[in-house]
């Protein structure tokens, strides 16, 4: 093992699949010379050149068709957008286009594309650089969504994600940028659609995504010292959603709280909740199912109402409390 | 039939199987076995027909909701499109497209669009996919007057100059989108201009004159292909139909249309072809029979293939 930040190991992931397969390339505004806003792709230019790294005008909605086409034809782009926020640009290229083209052409398109695209509050960065668009995405038959919450995790599912010939949507927190975490030496991928129990648990289950998954982390060792046992899941891919696993954890602890930034109704939580309530895990219940989440406002820029709108440790505990009371 | 009328021979017979497809489907439609949303390019002809005449078979084209008669001018077999049109497993699509969704990716169709403008970034995109893959072909980006007016057309011109990609912008002014005319949508009304914005060669062609669609087109194709960059030609056209089946057509006169119809592409090609000795009336009536014929088993083939199984509803939606 080894340690890297987040942002290093979606970094090597590029720079590997780059190598492995001369028909990979990069595509985004500020990804060349200056290595991206988050400086994820910083040094791949230098050694790839301008043609495998290519740098774009601001033009999110050509970048995404763009990918689109290229990926028709054979080529494989992972594109990059600033920000989550700005697929509001590009939506008709990834939604109705990308995501669609190999239904409506009975089956005989394939879109081998990723849209890499950091997104996440708590950055002072407002509404329009904050936001977590994930169950607008997750909500269109055609794209897959996948969301690490660790380095490792990040590297082995975006070499997956390079090597589907589908449409991906992978969505990186930009808070998980600098967060260090251990990588295995040496090739390795991670399956889309299965998630991982990154805290084992008897009392609660916490299905948390991307940056939560470290908030719940902390909250349930809190738990712990209250006597509190509490399994924290982590889907990972969001779709596919490993509804096994989910169903599993619930049958075993009998309680259910979901945690994500994005705002809560018609969430990403719903959805969970929705499926065990679907489920057999639903005779398990012993309480009814809490979902904590952004608070339902656009994202605020002042770091007092910021913090207010976000989940924290404190609102993980609270949940969990509630449905154990 | 002299060898130096091929491509004039290769185009009449394009531009009479869209003609007689397109009224085939009219027909159907009367009978009341066309559903959904179909948009006719009668009139229109010369533009696909004669750019898809320009380009060789590994070149690809993206396409718009009046998109049959491009995927007819690239090679697309018309059986197969009637069986589409009527939601057919042997279909296209296998009936999950429909009219605005008809495609063939081996034969470099990457599909007709329903979005105004939406297949505009994905030809850049396959020009630029070409590139990274070595390859040589180019692409034609189909779309119409008032796809020119999407923040895409704008975006994608300028990217594919700044990167000198191997596509050809081929917008067919067909003087409406849907029911307002160009010049109460476009503050230039001569679109070619446009492309002096994007530093590439912009040209406006009598599009009702398949020949010289095929000329300005050749040009443009060659510059593509030899890494020069990208080109926007504005085809000067005119549906004779309303936008769809049923439009009243209450914001053009009947002498606008009599006047377009004047300039009808494909007896204008008959006449040349004949005046100039490269074919016999009887030669061209002989492709117009055959044509009939052709779409006659079509219909046929099409009306008795069998729906789609329910499990096709789930299928298609990821690549394993």
């Amino acid at each position: 093992m080894k340690e890297l930040t987040l942002s290093q190991a979606v970094n090597e992931a590029l720079v590997e699949e780059m190598e492995r397969d001369p028909r990979v390339f990069l595509i985004g505004e500020d990804i060349g010379l200056h290595g991206g806003a988050f400086a994820v792709t910083k040094g791949i230019f230098q050694r790839f050149g301008p043609e495998r790294v290519r740098n774009t005008p601001i033009s999110e909605a050509a970048i995404a068709g763009a990918a689109v086409g290229a990926a028709l034809v054979g080529a494989r782009p992972v594109a990059e957008l600033m920000y989550t926020d700005f697929i509001t640009i590009a939506m008709d290229q990834v939604v109705n286009q990308g995501a669609k083209v190999k239904y409506m052409f009975g089956g005989k398109a394939r879109v081998p594309m990723v849209l890499r695209m950091p997104f996440g509050a708590g950055r002072a960065n407002a509404g329009q650089h904050s936001q977590s668009l994930e169950a607008w995405l997750c909500h269109v038959p055609g794209l897959k969504v996948v969301m690490p919450s660790t380095p490792a995790d990040a590297k082995g599912l975006l070499k997956s994600a390079i090597r589907e010939d589908n449409l991906i949507i992978f969505l990186e927190n930009k808070h998980l940028y600098s967060q260090k975490g251990p990588v295995p030496e040496g090739e390795y991928t991670i399956p889309l659609g299965a998630a991982e129990i990154k805290r084992a648990g008897g009392d609660v289950t916490v299905v948390a995504t991307g940056r939560q998954v470290t908030i719940a982390l902390g909250a349930a060792e809190k738990l712990s010292k209250e006597g509190i046992d509490a399994e924290v899941l982590d889907p990972r891919t969001l779709w596919p959603l490993d509804r096994e696993a989910i169903i599993a954890s619930v049958k075993k602890t009998g309680r259910l709280v979901t945690v994500h930034e994005a705002v809560k109704r018609f969430g990403f939580g719903a959805e969970v909740a929705a499926i065990v309530a679907e489920s057999e895990a639903f005779d398990y219940l012993d309480a009814p199912i809490r979902r904590v989440a952004g608070a339902e406002v656009p994202v605020p820029f002042s770091k007092f109402l910021e913090d207010l709108f976000l989940p924290d440790e404190q609102k993980i505990i609270a949940a969990c409390k509630a449905v154990l009371a | 039939m002299k060898t130096a009328g091929a491509p004039d021979r290769r185009i009449y017979e394009t531009m009479v199987s869209i003609r007689s497809f397109e009224t085939k489907l009219q027909e159907l439609s009367r009978k009341g076995v066309l559903r959904g949303s179909v948009h006719f390019c009668i009139g229109q002809e010369a533009v696909a027909a004669g750019v898809c005449a320009a380009l060789s078979p590994g070149d690809y084209i993206t396409s718009t909701h009046r998109g049959h008669g491009h995927a007819i001018a690239k090679g697309a077999r018309m059986d197969l499109m009637i069986a589409e049109l009527l939601g057919k497993a042997t279909g296209y699509c296998k009936g999950k497209g429909g009219s605005m969704h008809i495609a063939d990716l081996d034969l470099g169709h990457l599909g007709a669009n329903g979005i105004v403008g939406g297949g505009i970034p994905i030809a850049a995109g396959a020009a630029l996919g070409i590139r990274q893959l070595g390859l040589q072909n180019v692409v034609a980006a189909f779309f119409g007057d008032g796809a020119a007016n999407q923040g895409v057309f704008h975006e994608t011109l300028n990217l594919a100059a700044l990167w000198k990609l191997p596509v050809v912008f081929v917008c067919e002014n067909n003087q409406f989108g849907m029911t307002t005319p160009l010049s109460e949508a476009s503050s230039q009304p001569d679109l070619a201009k446009r492309a002096i914005a994007y530093d590439m060669p912009g040209t406006r062609v009598d599009g009702m004159d398949a020949r010289e669609v095929f000329r300005v087109t050749s040009d443009a194709v060659g510059r593509a292909r030899a890494g020069k960059g990208p080109s926007l030609l504005v085809m000067d056209t005119y549906r004779f139909e309303g936008h769809y089946i049923g439009d009243p057509v209450v914001y053009r006169t009947r002498e606008e249309v009599e006047d377009w119809k004047a300039k009808d592409p494909i007896l204008r090609l008959r006449k040349q072809m004949v005046g100039e000795g490269l074919a016999t009336e009887a030669e061209l009536d002989g492709i117009h029979g055959e044509i009939a014929r052709k779409l006659d088993e079509g219909v046929a083939f099409a009306q008795s293939s069998p729906d789609p199984d329910p499990s096709e509803l789930f299928t298609d939606v990821y690549s394993e």
